[in-house]
């Protein structure tokens, strides 16, 4: 088994450690009742960004719908684990929800991903605005209301769990020669057609697999905060979503992580300015977008940082 | 049977026929040129070869080894796929990308592993991987770019980045090799490196080759056979030769005679 080299095994040693690290801090009380929600949204934002990073960042498909697939793994989840309240049912949910969140991600990929630029945003727009508002009309979401109590099965581990299973199977994806196709798209659709990748194919399945894990994210969202309605899952939303990637770097999945922390941690630190709090925020964006636009790492990762420019090997 | 055998081949877009009727063959192993004036149609007769026009009547028929495939109005992966590689006349590389991954994205769609593989690095996954970089390495070896496959594509020189189209498209292992003006904007030294280069891909691939270009000294030098295209209709082929001295070539390039003219007046 060649996956388990060197390499591998300290970044897993360097995960583990970070984990318990958190753990401990979480166990003594340092990081509060308050923090750890703050920790969760962190998690949970992580594993939108780097799943929508994907679709926009790599594959460079303009995508507005994040939050749909979102809604649709919170939703399933949260009515799986409300019938199955046990760690069993929770899991179910959560897979089942992403899988259906990557079907539909399929069905309305086919027909909106020969749909460019602008054109594809409008599109995916229209497609999460369809997803909410069916959520809204359906009895078994309970309408307007949303869905509350239910069962909180997810805790720090669950949610590192799956924050590094999705940071590590997208980078897998992204550095195979799938993953290089789908970059190719982004780079020039045609000349990517002329050299054998079937565009369309790999639009959608950049597609479905972010939106399989953005319905991972829903899921741990409606197990740890035990409430949703449709309108969590609004056009904000995906926008919030949007603003961690293009922050972190269009193509860079460490940037899309550290994007989402510091932009967690600065609205926590900025909710001590209740009235200015947003102008703060906005004007930061305005200023970093102004610096730096092509984010905060670009299309680099942290680890580029440390390898030798011509020793790449496939790890 | 020819290895490429194109058959009244017609595109019109609206009201404009582009190419109308055009018959070429290719046979294995010969290094056609197609040239004509600007605007003659020979880019859209690419793009028609390729699949990325469907046209609008007429056939493109391969012949692989006996077996005869229709390639109009397929897509343009599934046409490179079949066995032909093309490269464009306006350089058409992933910039932001590395030598080695422009090579290896051309690679991709005889890659033999699936997505799970990938998500999950199974021992199929390195294997094909290693397997890619190292053909990648050879072909760059082959055309002296081993010394820059960290670099990116943009940042390559000029002559490099239309060198690198070529050895991408060779990545496809194709049959027949499409050029679009290879020399285009090339200075003399360039364009005879370009020369040596396609000769040597010639020999050691065992390749058929067409190409459009402008540069009559490359092609009329190593040229086996020309067509010429001219409002979208083929007005004449064979050996350099003879095209050279075809008066409908001459007229087509520099207009009618004006002493011909002059002499039927009177």
């Amino acid at each position: 088994m060649r996956v388990l080299n060197k390499k591998n095994i300290i970044t897993f040693g360097i995960i583990v450690a970070v984990f318990a690290v958190v753990q401990v801090l979480i166990t003594m009380k340092i990081i509060n009742a308050f923090y750890e929600i703050t920790l969760a949204t962190i998690c949970i934002n992580i594993i939108l960004a780097v799943s929508l990073n994907l679709v926009t960042g790599f594959t460079g498909q303009f995508s507005l719908g994040h939050a749909g697939f979102m809604s649709i793994g919170a939703y399933v989840c949260a009515l799986i684990s409300m019938n199955t309240d046990s760690t069993f049912g929770f899991l179910i949910g959560i897979f089942a929800g992403a899988i259906a969140a990557a079907l539909v991600g399929i069905l309305i990929g086919i027909p909106t991903l020969r749909l460019k630029g602008d054109y594809l945003a409008i599109a995916t727009l229209g497609m999460a605005e369809i997803i909410r508002v069916l959520f809204l009309n359906m009895e078994i979401t309970n309408g307007a209301a949303g869905l509350s109590g239910i069962p909180r099965n997810t805790n720090w581990t669950w949610l590192f769990v799956f924050l590094m299973a999705t940071i590590i199977l997208i980078n897998n994806f992204i550095r195979s020669s799938h993953g290089r196709a789908c970059i190719s798209i982004r780079e020039d659709e045609i000349a990517a057609e002329s050299m054998g990748v079937n565009t369309t194919k790999y639009k959608v399945m950049a597609f479905a697999l972010g939106a399989f894990f953005a319905g991972i994210a829903g899921g741990l969202y409606a197990s740890y905060f035990y409430f949703i309605k449709p309108n969590v899952f609004g056009f904000m939303k995906s926008v919030d979503v949007l603003v961690i990637v293009v922050l972190g770097g269009l193509g860079s999945i460490s940037g899309s992580v550290i994007a989402a922390i510091l932009l967690a941690v600065l609205t926590t630190f900025l909710q001590q300015f209740t009235e200015v709090r947003m102008i703060i925020y906005a004007a930061l964006l305005v200023a970093i977008m102004l610096f730096r636009p092509q984010g905060l790492l670009g299309t680099k990762e942290i680890t580029d940082m440390f390898k030798n420019k011509n020793t790449e090997k496939i790890e | 049977m020819p290895l490429l055998s194109v058959e009244k081949l017609t595109k019109s877009f609206g009201g404009l026929t582009a190419v109308s009727n055009v018959n070429m063959h290719i046979d294995k192993g010969e290094l056609i040129g197609l040239i004509g004036p600007n605007g003659a149609g020979k880019t859209t007769l690419f793009n028609l070869l390729t699949g990325v026009y469907v046209p609008t009547s007429g056939s493109i028929k391969l012949d692989l080894n006996g077996s005869i495939k229709e390639l109009g109005g397929l897509k343009p992966y599934d046409v490179t796929k079949s066995g032909l590689a093309r490269t464009f006349q306006n350089i058409r590389l992933f910039k932001d990308l590395t030598v080695l991954d422009n090579i290896r994205i051309a690679m991709h769609q005889n890659v033999g592993y699936a997505m799970p593989s990938a998500l999950f690095r199974s021992n199929k996954f390195y294997a094909e991987e290693d397997r890619m970089k190292l053909e990648a390495e050879q072909l760059m070896d082959i055309f002296k770019l081993s010394h820059k496959k960290n670099e990116l594509a943009k940042n390559l020189p000029y002559g490099e980045q239309r060198h690198l189209e070529i050895v991408r498209a060779m990545a496809t292992k194709p049959v027949l090799l499409l050029l679009d003006e290879p020399a285009a904007g090339m200075n003399p030294n360039e364009t005879a490196e370009l020369t040596k280069t396609i000769a040597q891909i010639r020999k050691e691939f065992n390749l058929t080759v067409l190409l459009i270009e402008h540069d009559m000294s490359l092609v009329m030098k190593i040229c086996e056979r020309i067509y010429v295209l001219n409002y979208g209709m083929m007005i004449a082929s064979g050996l350099p030769a003879e095209v050279r001295s075809n008066k409908k070539v001459i007229e087509s390039y520099l207009g009618e005679d004006i002493s011909d003219a002059s002499n039927k007046k009177s």
